[in-house]
């Protein structure tokens, strides 16, 4: 038998949870040591048997087992709950308890409290999703601090202090509704952050990116079970987060380049992912809450149901961009409104609202400002700007796929420079 | 032919789960490599990383083995080929190399000369 892409990862983050439930968040180290034992033995084990009909199963026993050994051999060198040291008293109870606490249920419902856990009011959002790819996704520091382009020593430095929040607070308590709804929007800040780093990130590899998209969906799912977490603004962010990922495979073209929005091949969009989107969406559409995920997962399903670029119904998505304005206001939210009049009304009122809404400094590090500006200008017809623009785009590439593309909007613009006819006549 | 053991010593314990799943891949595609071209007599056995050493004729008994985990047996395979040679270039293969693990190739006594 083959083990599932990625199981080992995924089995990480589900052993943890339930361990540390059982041991106390005081104990998350000794945790992650079990399950680092339990996939040493998978390792050892496996390599000479082969891999068990339900792997996910053996690990978790794994874990059991060098759980219950860990608290016969640990029962009073370390401070466990209170709750848990009434059981330890007896080892008939310790060992049912701990079956219990195996449960796949009870499993699922670790989770859910590791996510609220990590999200902790006393951590960064930044420093909450890097706790949530630790330790609810696999990921180490290092497949961490690649996926963010960023430094090992910062990713670290990060996480360390992350877990050291994390330990000295008491697990999150789910069965409390009003805590629960007061500490859900973060959780799905989160799990937002987390999506939009795959969708959006730097990453080059492609496959790394997705990897991130679905672990932000995977952890999503947990949610849209549980009908006292599902709230609204839930639905709205799955809907979202399907309705972008339909949109994945169309990013790149068959060279593997990235390609522009508008020459998109539309065919390869994730028809099951739409559907799976617009009905998460019409499930949002209650109660009197309008999120920034409300709004974001209307436009993408503007995007994700018209058959045809020309289709879009941009004077739709400029009203909803004036939404979003209001509700959370952002450079990048700008930036994407003055696209959408750009669409809606050509692109000198495009440019146009650029310089009366933006901030220029603000965007003047992130790529896709200054190649925003390339390509209305190069709409307008004026080549020389538009190829100053794409060249400072090309200097902030952040990896090689952006790099090539910002080069093939170079040679767009000579090519057009040199033809000026055939440049206005595709406006 | 010959017999040979190939005692693996070495234990994969700093890797992320990612890691530890494609070492475990590795080992099962090395074990299927050798397996198809007729060179595995017996793919062997785990070992537990402790146990008990006897010694001596006071039969003193001890926890052990008393080494660095990178010294101690994990596991053993019979192997068959042509030669030392052959079986060396075979252990070659072996993934535990790429954790800083080891090999030994030994060739297992013939009962006549």
């Amino acid at each position: 038998m083959d083990l599932s892409e990625h199981l080992f990862r995924r089995e990480a983050g589900r052993m943890v949870s339930t361990l540390t439930r059982i041991f106390g968040p005081q104990n998350l180290a000794l945790a992650e040591d079990v399950v680092q034992d339990a996939f040493c033995r998978a390792v050892e084990v496996w390599k000479f048997r082969g891999v068990p009909d339900n792997p996910s199963a053996w690990l978790m026993t794994a874990a059991k087992n060098r759980a219950l050994d860990v608290l016969r051999r640990e029962r009073t060198a370390r401070t466990y709950e209170p709750e848990l040291n009434r059981l330890l008293q007896s080892e008939w109870t310790l060992a049912s308890t701990l079956q219990e606490r195996f449960s796949e249920h009870a499993i699922k419902d670790d989770q859910l409290r590791m996510m609220f856990s990590c999200c902790h009011p006393r951590l960064s959002e930044e420093a909450q999703v890097a706790l949530i790819l630790h330790i609810l996704c696999g990921f180490s520091v290092r497949e961490i601090a690649s996926a963010f382009v960023s430094g090992h020593a910062a990713i670290e430095k990060r996480i360390t202090r992350a877990k050291k929040v994390f330990v000295k607070s008491d697990l999150f308590d789910v069965s409390e509704t009003d805590n629960v709804a007061q500490r859900l929007p973060a959780v799905h800040r989160a799990l937002y952050l987390l999506f939009n780093e795959g969708y959006h990130g730097a990453s080059p590899e492609m496959a790394v990116r997705r990897e991130l998209c679905r672990e932000a969906m995977r952890l999503m799912s947990l949610f849209l079970r549980d009908p006292l977490q599902a709230m609204p603004a839930t639905h709205a962010l799955a809907a979202l987060m399907c309705l972008h990922a339909a949109r994945m495979p169309g990013r790149l073209d068959a060279a593997g380049n990235l390609s522009s929005f508008n020459d998109q091949d539309r065919s390869k969009w994730d028809r099951g992912l739409v559907v799976e989107g617009l009905r998460l969406l019409e499930l949002s559409a209650t109660g009197s809450e309008l999120t920034e995920y409300h709004v974001e997962a209307a436009i993408a399903s503007i995007h994700a149901t018209a058959p045809r670029p020309e289709d879009t119904d941009w004077g739709r998505i400029v009203s909803l961009y004036d939404a979003l304005t209001s509700l959370r206001p952002s450079p990048i939210v700008a930036l994407n409104r003055a696209i959408a009049i750009a669409q809606r009304d050509g692109p000198e009122a495009g440019l146009e609202t650029i310089r009366t809404t933006i901030d220029n400094e603000r965007l003047a590090g992130y790529p896709f400002y200054h190649a925003t500006l390339g390509e209305l200008e190069l709409r307008c017809g004026r080549c020389d700007v538009a190829r100053e623009h794409f060249e400072a785009s090309l200097v902030l590439a952040r990896n090689p796929t952006e790099r090539q593309f910002f080069e093939q909007r170079i040679a767009a613009c000579t090519a057009s420079g040199r033809t000026p006819m055939e440049a206005n006549e595709t406006q | 032919m010959s017999d040979f053991t190939f005692l693996y010593r070495g234990r994969e314990t700093n890797l992320s789960p990612e890691q530890m799943q494609r070492t475990m891949e590795k080992w099962s595609a090395w074990f299927k490599e050798l397996s198809a071209k007729g060179h595995i007599r017996d793919i062997g056995q785990p070992l537990e990383h402790t146990g008990k050493v006897i010694a001596g004729k006071q039969k003193t008994i001890i926890d052990g083995p008393f080494a660095e985990a990178k010294d101690v047996v994990g596991g053993f395979t019979l192997v068959e080929a042509i030669d030392l040679d052959e079986a060396v270039e075979l252990s070659k293969g072996c993934p535990i190399l790429e954790i800083g693990g080891s090999v030994e190739v030994r060739p297992i006594q013939k009962s006549t000369m």
